[in-house]
């Protein structure tokens, strides 16, 4: 399912005197089963961007495409449920939306707002607790007798049980230990692959931009004003300067060593392993040589 | 949906009306509240209702935004008016449909009732528009004052309404993000019977009273650990200045009440 935004711009509390634009002329396609990242600094309009991405907001202007569903600006859009079935969001910090007496109903809620049936929807929390890391017996506990990192792993569950095509993901780690971040990104990478889903992530974590994503986009005082692969996104450190951002560490490391053995290395590496492959190799070329 | 309700919003501004000191505000809107119960005609109804459109104006704040914001109290008006047209049983019957019968007086209560309730929730929201809530409590805290001598927390009952007011906006928000999470789940606040709607608001309110107890934790525990020790020996920040305006305008609301009492039947 193909997610397009065209010309879309978004104003809040449109027709008061706070009225205030968010987002200006943004153009965006996400192709299905792409691994797309939304970066940018605070205040860039990335959380409101991910709230079109299932009709949670409506465009002020332009439209936005949602596989072949179309939601123009000015017109009423009904009947958005499919749509929300298919586009499941993480909102940052998740924990906040569980209310239900115990963690399997609460799992439940989801795919059941969508007419799944209670058994394929207790069958699909038991499967999904395992996934995100939790014994089967959180199953029957209080949501809020957990710790906070237990918490926002059974919100996502929750929101994984409707089995969305399309999954976004806004900060789906903040404020977690560094373990369990790379549990849950790593999660999410492997539901991508396997399942063949369309994720996207806002973040502003270049890291995990770099290691996961296949396309990066970079938001600006509501603009998106690059849109390209990490590749292509990270060997131009003086345009993300610009707009405030800054290289992956490793990145930086990268760049640490080619002054190092005053050589550069054939590409940008974005992962650990990548770069001491590369490094190697270059070391290796360099002895050759002499 | 959220975004449009101005209850407790307060926007900036210099007009005649923002710059009159908070006590002033307070002691106007109070004693407004009470003359509007003395109007019982038309010509008093029809003054009250040009003050209130001259205290509008003076404010300078845009009648569309004010009249869009206050739709949600529109459907509360329609309601009394309607109640009224259908049991005030006086008068004589200006027209029957059906069962119903439409009375002269019923009419005319309806009108004057609607009008006074218009004219209370317009005053009052512009007290809230035009005075930060900061102002507002330093206001009744001065103005309560001679309380203290009954053993009145005044002081308490000030930082309690400050609180209130400080975190509509935060919860206001708070329910908007809790909402769009249970909407991006599939939950329906806006469709179904009525029932369905009912149980839509769960989802709601537990993760809302959920976050407001915790929030007034925090705060708590903020609060001591910045030595607060309540209102002993605390000094102002923000001094409250009475001037002409203050004095003017509370002339011309006693002006008012004459020529209200002169006025009315």
């Amino acid at each position: 399912m193909d997610i397009k935004l065209q010309q879309v711009s978004y104003a809040y509390s449109m027709g008061t005197p706070f009225e205030k634009y968010a987002l200006f002329d943004v153009d965006l396609t996400i192709p299905h089963g792409t691994y797309q990242a939304i970066i940018g600094h605070t205040g860039s309009g990335k959380s409101t961007i991910l709230q079109h991405f299932n009709g949670l907001l409506k465009p002020s202007k332009g439209q936005v495409h949602i596989g072949d569903r179309v939601i123009v600006a000015g017109k009423k859009a009904k009947e958005l449920k499919p749509v929300r079935q298919k586009v499941g969001i993480v909102f940052q910090f998740p924990e906040h939306q569980l209310f239900e007496e115990t963690v399997l109903k609460d799992i439940m809620f989801g795919p059941m707002n969508f007419g799944v049936s209670e058994e394929v929807a207790e069958e699909r929390a038991r499967e999904l607790i395992h996934l995100v890391g939790l014994p089967e017996d959180t199953l029957n506990k209080s949501p809020f007798d957990l710790s906070g990192g237990q918490m926002r792993r059974v919100a996502i569950a929750g929101v994984l049980a409707m089995e969305p095509e399309v999954i976004v993901l806004d900060e789906p780690t903040a404020g977690l230990d560094p373990r369990g971040q790379k549990e849950i990104m790593d999660m999410f990478y492997a539901l991508h692959k396997e399942r063949g889903l369309t994720t996207i992530l806002v973040t502003h974590s270049m890291e995990d931009a770099a290691r996961y994503a296949d396309a990066i986009a970079i938001m600006h005082e509501g603009r998106c004003v690059l849109n390209g692969t990490p590749h292509e996104i990270f060997s131009d450190a003086e345009t993300l300067e610009k707009y405030r951002l800054e290289l992956p560490h490793i990145v930086r490391f990268q760049r640490k060593i080619e002054k190092l053995i005053n050589r550069s290395l054939s590409k940008i590496c974005l992962t650990e392993e990548e770069l001491a492959l590369e490094v190697a190799h270059a070391l290796r070329e360099g002895r050759e040589a002499k | 949906m959220m975004e449009k309700m101005i209850f407790g919003r307060y926007i900036p501004g210099d007009s005649f009306v923002h710059r009159l000191d908070p006590r002033s505000k307070l002691v106007f809107v109070f004693a407004f509240i009470l003359v509007v119960f003395l109007a019982n005609n038309i010509i008093t109804y029809a003054l009250l209702l040009a003050f209130t459109l001259l205290v509008i104006l003076m404010s300078r704040i845009r009648v569309y935004f004010l009249i869009n914001g206050l739709k949600p109290v529109m459907i509360l008006l329609v309601f009394t008016f309607l109640i009224h047209i259908l049991f005030t049983r006086e008068g004589d019957i200006l027209f029957e449909l059906g069962f119903l019968k439409v009375y002269e007086e019923g009419l005319r209560q309806g009108i004057f009732i609607s009008i006074r309730f218009l004219v209370l929730v317009l005053m009052t929201s512009i007290l809230t528009l035009t005075t930060s809530p900061i102002s507002i409590t330093d206001g009744i805290e001065v103005l309560l004052n001679p309380l203290k001598k009954m053993k009145m927390p005044v002081h308490e009952l000030a930082l309690m309404m400050s609180i209130a007011l400080r975190f509509i906006p935060t919860l206001m928000d708070e329910t908007d993000k809790i909402m769009k999470a249970q909407m991006a789940r599939g939950s329906d606040l806006s469709a179904g019977p009525l029932k369905e709607r009912i149980k839509a608001v769960v989802p709601l309110l537990v993760p809302l009273f959920v976050s407001a107890f915790k929030r007034a934790e925090d705060l708590a525990t903020a609060m001591e650990v910045r030595g607060y020790r309540g209102g002993e020996g605390r000094t102002r920040y923000r001094q409250l200045k009475w001037d002409w305006r203050d004095t003017t305008s509370l002339v011309v609301l006693a002006v008012m009440t004459v020529l209200l009492v002169f006025y009315r039947n």
